[in-house]
């Protein structure tokens, strides 16, 4: 009898689904609510429980999430740590924790306190939260699957050495940072061995050091970010299999503040950046086979600093326009290839109007070699006789090297 | 009134004038003559502190000149060769100019009138003939009424009768009781003129006498008789 | 005095060169500013204007004036003016003329399209510049009695000051690289008018590069408010020292 089978079947269905009601429970903690701190409705908790806190203010010491439990923040409670503690640690797999306001962690430079820590856990979700005067933001040890997205992450650090970072993942995988707003930390966000991850949408502004840190971590792409005035720009160092796609470098200035900063980077793919008004866009130091394409370099100090130990490097279809020094290098080797940019210093001509100079464009100044040499050189910038230098260099190059040239600049800068 | 006390000057090797002393009073009207190059100009401009010497001093009414200018207040000159600002008009030479002496009393119009200025007033300086600058540079000597006049060379280029007129105005200058100090190597003009005739030779005054002892000396009644045949005299 | 530098004033500004040299200026920074919507990039065109033609004219043309006025200063002497004020006024006469074709020229475009500040030191230090060559001119006028070696020598001077100074810093720089040689080779720098010029307006405009290790010496000692004093102080300096000497000389020149 079909009919019959059908409705023990629904009956069997609805049986099951109550089953699972009253296994996972819905805990309340807040004024007037079942738990007035979080602490002990932790301790009532049990995998997969959901746990909704109201907002009130907590100061409950190290808060310990062990469980696989969700935890919900209402109208953005705030949890502090007394600036004694860690705010709250993770220690369980398939943790969401959402919704809060971390505030005022311990500081001290031996157990790396953090507001929200993560600790050997996969799958946890850590969304929405206001990380507040934390001496780490968000820290994640032996992650995997991770996701960080849409935390605002705030600290007011003066030195270096007495603030940690924003976003710190060490020896993970599969991370998703997502669209969180980064400020005032040492750096923005930090990578240590950790692979296969994305870095997408995220604002990293006045850090202290790095806008974004990344090192040993292979394999990872960060995509559509905005770096502006942080210390020292970015740092992309000891790294193969590197995507950086659309993201935007500003106003790092300095002496030793960098657009990016690539050291010992292979297989590196840099795209669609934007480099703007920084000190040096994009310094490259032992960096091999890397495609530069389709970046703007606009209004730095100098747009690519390409140091003599990098080869194999192709840099084609950028914009080069409103640098004060486009290319310098600290040799006379040329191991790269740079061809069809636009150069705004360009000055050749176009007879067959391909929209192709039909003379090649030698983007090494001789200016610029100069200040490599003898940085103090700096002090003549701007004076007649190096804008005379330039010229005599110009109608006859002999210092600068030869074939370090684009053979097909283009006329217009390229639609970026 | 004027007096020079050992005056030297020396441009470069040359000199200018060599240990030159005179003494000119109020009411006389002294003619510096001598040959070309002999130092008359230098002398003159000595005075006017647009030279300074290299030795010796200069007393107006008794006081040094060095370090004053407010004795040229009471000096009108008229150069031998009149420059001026080019783009500047007759009437602006004469407004600065006045404003310059910021002179109290009432201005002596007379040649101003006698030569017609007013007529030409808003010519540019570089427009004019050298006659014409020459009769501004009169005016402008003449126009503050000032006790001493010193002029260098006054009827050169000036046509017959702003010459005459000119002259006539000096006579009366000198018996109104002023200074007055000429140079020319016309001697032939002079005759009228001078009350004192001061000869230069080589940077030296060679004599400074009175026109009435000089016609004297020599028994003539010409200036330049009278000093050609004194000249002759004293080589021999 | 006032009636003289009033003359003097009034004579120079009818001058057709002046009133060139105004439109010139003009022409340059209203075409600058409205071609380039940076107004950093704009400043950087400009400064090479109130570096080479401002300082060149500013020498020139004083100069030749100065010689030309031969005749006009020895009419003065003759009359009861001191000869300190006489010099005075042609030196304001000339400072306020070739100042006010400055203003005129570049002072009212700056102002309408730089930041204020920005624009102040901008129009600072060509007015300055402006005035160290009419006073430099005005030496070389009574050093040389003749017309054609005084504007060679100006023109020299010129040279000297906006291009081969520069050269010798270059050189020294290359031959003492191994030695600690910022703070002297910065100060050797800011002895130049030019130089000291070109480094303040600098200083003003955001210009990535400057803000590197040589950038921060550049801050540190000419940034602050005791590097503005004396750079202001160098540059008068170079206004009154020449001035003086020339002044110095005139009193004993004959006419």
């Amino acid at each position: 009898m079909p009919f019959s089978v059908l409705k023990i079947s629904l009956l069997f269905l609805l049986l099951v689904t109550m089953t699972q009601m009253a296994i996972c429970r819905i805990i309340h903690v807040g004024p007037g609510k079942a738990f007035k701190n979080i602490r002990p409705a932790l301790l009532e908790a049990k995998d997969y429980d959901t746990v909704y806190v109201y907002h009130s203010f907590y100061k409950e010491g190290n808060i310990v999430i062990n469980k696989k439990i969700v935890m919900i923040g209402v109208d953005q409670p705030v949890i502090d740590g007394d600036k004694k503690y860690e705010v709250v640690s993770i220690k369980s797999d398939d943790v969401v924790f959402k919704g809060f306001q971390v505030q005022n962690s311990g500081f001290a430079s031996l157990n790396d306190p953090g507001g929200i820590k993560v600790y050997d856990a996969n799958d946890v979700v850590i969304e929405n939260n206001l990380l507040e005067n934390n001496f780490f933001g968000i820290y994640i040890q032996y992650g995997k699957n991770c996701i960080i997205r849409n935390n605002r992450v705030k600290a007011y650090g003066i030195e270096e050495q007495q603030i940690g970072n924003g976003i710190h993942c060490w020896k993970s995988d599969s991370l998703q940072i997502i669209g969180n707003h980064i400020q005032g930390h040492r750096d923005g966000i930090y990578f240590e061995f950790v692979t296969h991850s994305i870095i997408w949408c995220n604002i990293s502004k006045y850090n202290i050091r790095y806008g974004l840190h990344f090192m040993f971590s292979n394999d990872d792409a960060y995509i559509n970010n905005y770096f502006e005035a942080n210390g020292a720009g970015v740092a992309v160092m000891y790294t193969k299999n590197v995507i950086m796609y659309g993201n935007t470098f500003k106003n790092s200035k300095g002496d030793a503040s960098y657009g990016i900063l690539l050291k010992e980077i292979s297989d590196a793919e840099i795209r669609g950046n934007r480099f703007i008004n920084n000190t040096s866009a994009l310094f490259l130091e032992g960096a091999n086979r890397m495609l530069i394409h389709k970046n703007v370099f606009s209004g730095n100090g100098w747009g690519l600093k390409i140091q003599a130990n990098c080869m194999d490097n192709v840099i084609t279809e950028n914009n080069f326009a409103g640098n004060t020094f486009d290319i310098s290098t600290n040799g006379s080797l040329v191991l790269n290839t740079f061809n069809d940019n636009y150069w705004d210093k360009y000055e050749g001509y176009d007879l067959d109007k391909n929209g192709i100079g039909d003379l090649p464009f030698h983007p090494l100044s001789l200016y610029s070699v100069i200040i490599e040499n003898n940085p103090i050189a700096m002090l003549l910038y701007r004076s007649f006789m190096v804008t005379l230098l330039e010229r005599t260099e110009k109608l006859i190059p002999s210092i600068t090297p030869e074939n370090f040239r684009d053979d097909r600049p283009v006329l217009k800068p390229y639609d970026l | 009134m004027i007096e020079l006390n050992n005056i030297s000057k020396s441009f470069g090797n040359t000199h200018a004038l060599k240990n030159v002393s005179m003494h000119l009073k109020a009411g006389k009207c002294f003619g510096l003559i001598g040959p070309n190059a002999c130092g008359k100009t230098t002398i003159i401009k000595s005075i006017l502190n647009m030279v300074v010497p290299s030795a010796g001093n200069i007393l107006f009414d008794g006081k040094s000149i060095k370090g004053d200018v407010s004795y040229k207040n009471h000096i009108g000159y008229m150069p031998q060769i009149g420059r001026y600002p080019e783009n500047m008009s007759i009437k602006q030479v004469i407004d600065m100019i006045r404003d310059i002496r910021a002179y109290q009393g009432i201005e002596d119009k007379e040649l101003y009138d006698a030569f017609g200025i007013d007529q030409f007033g808003d010519k540019k300086m570089r427009t004019l003939s050298g006659g014409t600058t020459q009769k501004v540079s009169a005016t402008l000597a003449l126009l503050f009424n000032p006790p001493v006049l010193i002029l260098d060379e006054p009827t050169a280029g000036l046509d017959p009768i702003s010459s005459e007129l000119l002259r006539y105005k000096i006579i009366k200058e000198r018996e109104n009781g002023k200074l007055i100090l000429i140079t020319s190597h016309l001697l032939s003009e002079l005759d009228d003129l001078l009350t004192d005739i001061i000869f230069m030779q080589e940077a030296e005054v060679l004599f400074n006498k009175s026109v009435g002892t000089l016609f004297e000396e020599t028994g003539e009644e010409r200036i330049s008789k009278a000093v050609s045949k004194l000249l002759k005299i004293k080589r021999a | 005095m006032k009636g003289i530098t009033k003359f003097v004033i009034a004579d120079i500004l009818k001058n057709r060169i002046i009133l060139f040299y105004a439109l010139i200026l003009g022409v340059f920074s209203w075409s600058i500013f409205s071609l380039e919507d940076n107004t950093s990039k704009g400043i950087m065109s400009l400064l090479n204007i109130i570096l080479l033609t401002v300082p060149l004219v500013s020498i020139i043309f004083s100069n030749i004036y100065m010689y030309n006025s031969a005749e006009f200063i020895e009419l003065l002497v003759s009359q009861p003016v001191k000869r300190s004020a006489i010099w005075t006024s042609l030196f304001i006469g000339l400072a306020v003329a070739l100042n006010v074709s400055f203003l005129v020229g570049i002072g009212i475009p700056v102002l309408l399209f730089v930041p204020f500040m920005t624009g102040m030191t901008v129009i600072i230090t060509g007015m300055m510049i402006t005035t160290i060559f009419v006073s430099i001119a005005m030496l070389c006028s009574i050093l040389m009695r003749d017309k054609a070696r005084g504007i060679g020598l100006s023109i020299m001077l010129w040279l000297f000051l906006s291009l081969i100074y520069d050269g010798l810093v270059l050189f020294f720089m290359f031959q003492y690289a191994d030695y600690p040689i910022e703070k002297p080779m910065a100060i050797f720098s800011a002895l130049n008018p030019i130089d000291l010029a070109r480094i303040q307006v600098l200083l003003q405009v955001d210009v990535a590069a400057l803000m590197g290790y040589t950038g921060a010496i550049f801050k540190k000692m000419f940034g602050t408010m005791t590097g503005y004093l004396v750079s202001l102080i160098l540059m008068l300096l170079w206004i009154v020292i020449p001035f003086l000497i020339s002044i110095k000389l005139f009193n004993k020149k004959d006419l």
